[in-house]
């Protein structure tokens, strides 16, 4: 008999797939009394003042008409293949490494081209708005993608809260920074080679589109540790990396920030990272991905298939040269 | 030590054995084995990529070895351990004819222009394939036979063709990673080292070669090094 220890059982096997499934049936249908109420316009929900741990479920979902029906990833595989190098560079290294990282209290800094700075607690942010469900394509760089049923609200609610000076042209973030927590941001010989703290950043047109997500939870329940609790955004369009983790800093700017992808490989990897079939990174073909669980590969879409909705941010830009 | 070779036989098919187990790990039921043995039950999330990176690992790994042969049996002063080198070249061989073959079957389904495409285009396949490429004679020309036909100093200058198919492989690993350059580097390391120890033991045969010839006239006829430094 094998005696398995705690930390060898991930915690989504604890959840039986029948159960998984009625769950989904309970949300959709809390979800629609939900939608039904609210209609075409958000209103403010009183959430609990609870502290947002991991694994916290949500209800009351509100459906969103920008969520795909195609079908989704297992949470198994969602939680158990990631790429959080501050965790690890291996693919099952986060979910064995994030196991212990604290996410309560977590506090979320608001600066630069404002009018009034802030530091948010994290409950604060989770009660500016309904929590929606948003069921998004994800596509790695590297060349898999997955469908993830994302909960939070528009990125563009949050940047509303502040009067911006007219040098607001940027959105810049920041992960945590914290070597003792994440083994990956310890000076090992070489390392994994990136900077820290992992930075990203949005024209400022892009981070107030309404496909932008400030993201809390997926899979019903609040972020995992392994896939950037409590507190990430999610930019389907963009390439996987671009959708930041664990943030504790959003500061406007006026000049495009920098991106740590785009500091370890200029060449490679560029400021926009939209996903295009038709602009191969220098190593590899974009023009197909793995969508994990299937056999065969995809062909990949333009803007990761959400053409429709942000093409227009892209006009008139040479998308082979801002890359 | 010619009873060792079964044994270590079957220990150069653990790997793929344990890439079987993990891939039919539902019908095979051996994912208590797998996890007694700290290995994952299944291939994970993204299985091509795992059999693909997993049968890459292991190429290095038996090149390594196959490289280490020669500088070990001459530092140990065990020259049995030559019986070992075909074997350990076999299988580098062999996990690199799956882990190609997982790429254009798996990954291209035999999508000859895209293959193509990409031997071309991308740096990284380039030195793949070159590096695979590389090991096809070796493996045809392995036995006693070939070396025969080719006469030992030929059948030695074409098998000298892993060392460039072994740099290929790191070059190839090296130019994959997007940042974690750590696993390429040790394996650059140990190559360097490996070839480094026969390009020292080719100069220190070298000077002596001079100071024999040297010091007195021509030895009579002996078989060359090559023939009896294969098995």
């Amino acid at each position: 008999m094998l005696i398995k220890k705690p930390s060898d059982i991930p915690y989504s096997e604890v959840t039986p797939k029948s159960l998984y499934m009625n769950r989904r049936k309970f949300l959709a249908a809390a979800a629609a009394a939900g939608a039904g109420l609210a209609g075409a316009t958000f209103w403010k929900m009183s959430q609990s003042s609870s502290p947002v741990l991991a694994g916290t479920k949500y209800d009351n979902l509100v459906k969103s008409p920008f969520s795909t029906t195609e079908k989704v990833t297992s949470m198994n595989d969602a939680t158990h293949y990631n790429n959080y190098y501050e965790f690890g560079t291996d693919k099952s290294d986060p979910a064995k490494n994030a196991q212990n990282f604290k996410t309560v209290p977590w506090q979320v800094s608001v600066e630069g081209e404002v009018k009034k700075k802030r530091v948010f607690q994290l409950e604060e942010i989770a009660k500016l708005a309904p929590m929606e469900e948003r069921i998004y394509r994800h596509r790695c760089v590297e060349g898999w993608s997955i469908v993830v049923p994302w909960i939070g609200f528009p990125l563009s609610v949050l940047i509303k809260q502040f009067e911006l000076t007219s040098k607001a042209k940027y959105v810049a973030f920041e992960t945590l920074y914290d070597p003792k927590q994440m083994p990956g941001q310890r000076g090992s010989l070489f390392g994994s080679g990136l900077d820290w703290p992992y930075v990203e950043g949005l024209r400022m047109d892009e981070a107030m589109h309404p496909l932008a997500l400030l993201c809390f939870g997926m899979y019903g329940e609040s972020l995992p540790n392994q896939d950037g609790a409590p507190i990430r955004i999610v930019l389907p369009w963009k390439y996987g990396f671009k959708s930041i983790k664990s943030i504790v800093k959003i500061k406007f700017v006026e000049s495009e920030p920098p991106t740590t992808w785009n500091k370890q490989a200029p060449n490679e990897y560029g400021f926009y990272s939209n996903v295009n079939p038709s602009v191969d990174h220098p190593r590899w073909s974009q023009a197909t991905e793995r969508r994990l669980g299937e056999f065969f590969k995809r062909k990949t879409l333009m803007f990761n298939g959400y053409a429709d909705q942000v093409a227009s941010l892209y006009n008139g830009m040479d998308l082979r040269k801002y890359y | 030590m010619k009873w060792l070779k079964p044994p270590v036989f079957v220990l150069c098919l653990v790997p793929v054995a344990v890439l079987l187990l993990q891939a039919f790990h539902e019908p095979l039921r051996a994912d208590s084995l797998l996890t007694a043995l700290h290995l994952n039950p299944d291939l994970g999330a993204n299985q091509i990529e795992k059999v693909t990176h997993t049968t890459g690992d292991w190429i290095l790994i038996f090149l390594c070895i196959t490289l280490a042969i020669t500088p070990l049996r001459k530092i140990l002063n065990q020259p049995w351990l030559i019986k070992f080198r075909r074997m350990f070249g076999l299988f580098a061989f062999f996990y690199a004819s799956l882990h190609f073959l997982t790429y254009i079957w798996l990954d291209q389904f035999f999508d000859m222009s895209s293959i193509l495409k990409d031997v071309a285009k991308r740096p990284f396949i380039t030195a793949g394939f070159t590096g695979f490429v590389l090991l096809i004679p070796l493996a045809l020309t392995s036995t006693a036979g070939w070396i025969r036909r080719l006469g030992g100093k030929r059948w030695q200058w074409l098998h000298r063709l892993i060392y460039i198919s072994a740099i290929a492989g790191v070059v190839h690993y090296y130019w994959l990673v997007k940042s974690d350059v750590r696993l390429p580097l040790l394996y650059a390391v140990i190559v360097t080292l490996l070839l480094g120890f026969r390009a020292l033991m080719a100069i220190r045969n070298q000077r002596r070669q001079l100071a024999a010839n040297s010091a007195q006239p021509r030895a009579a006829f002996r078989p060359t090094e090559a023939a009896k430094d294969v098995e």
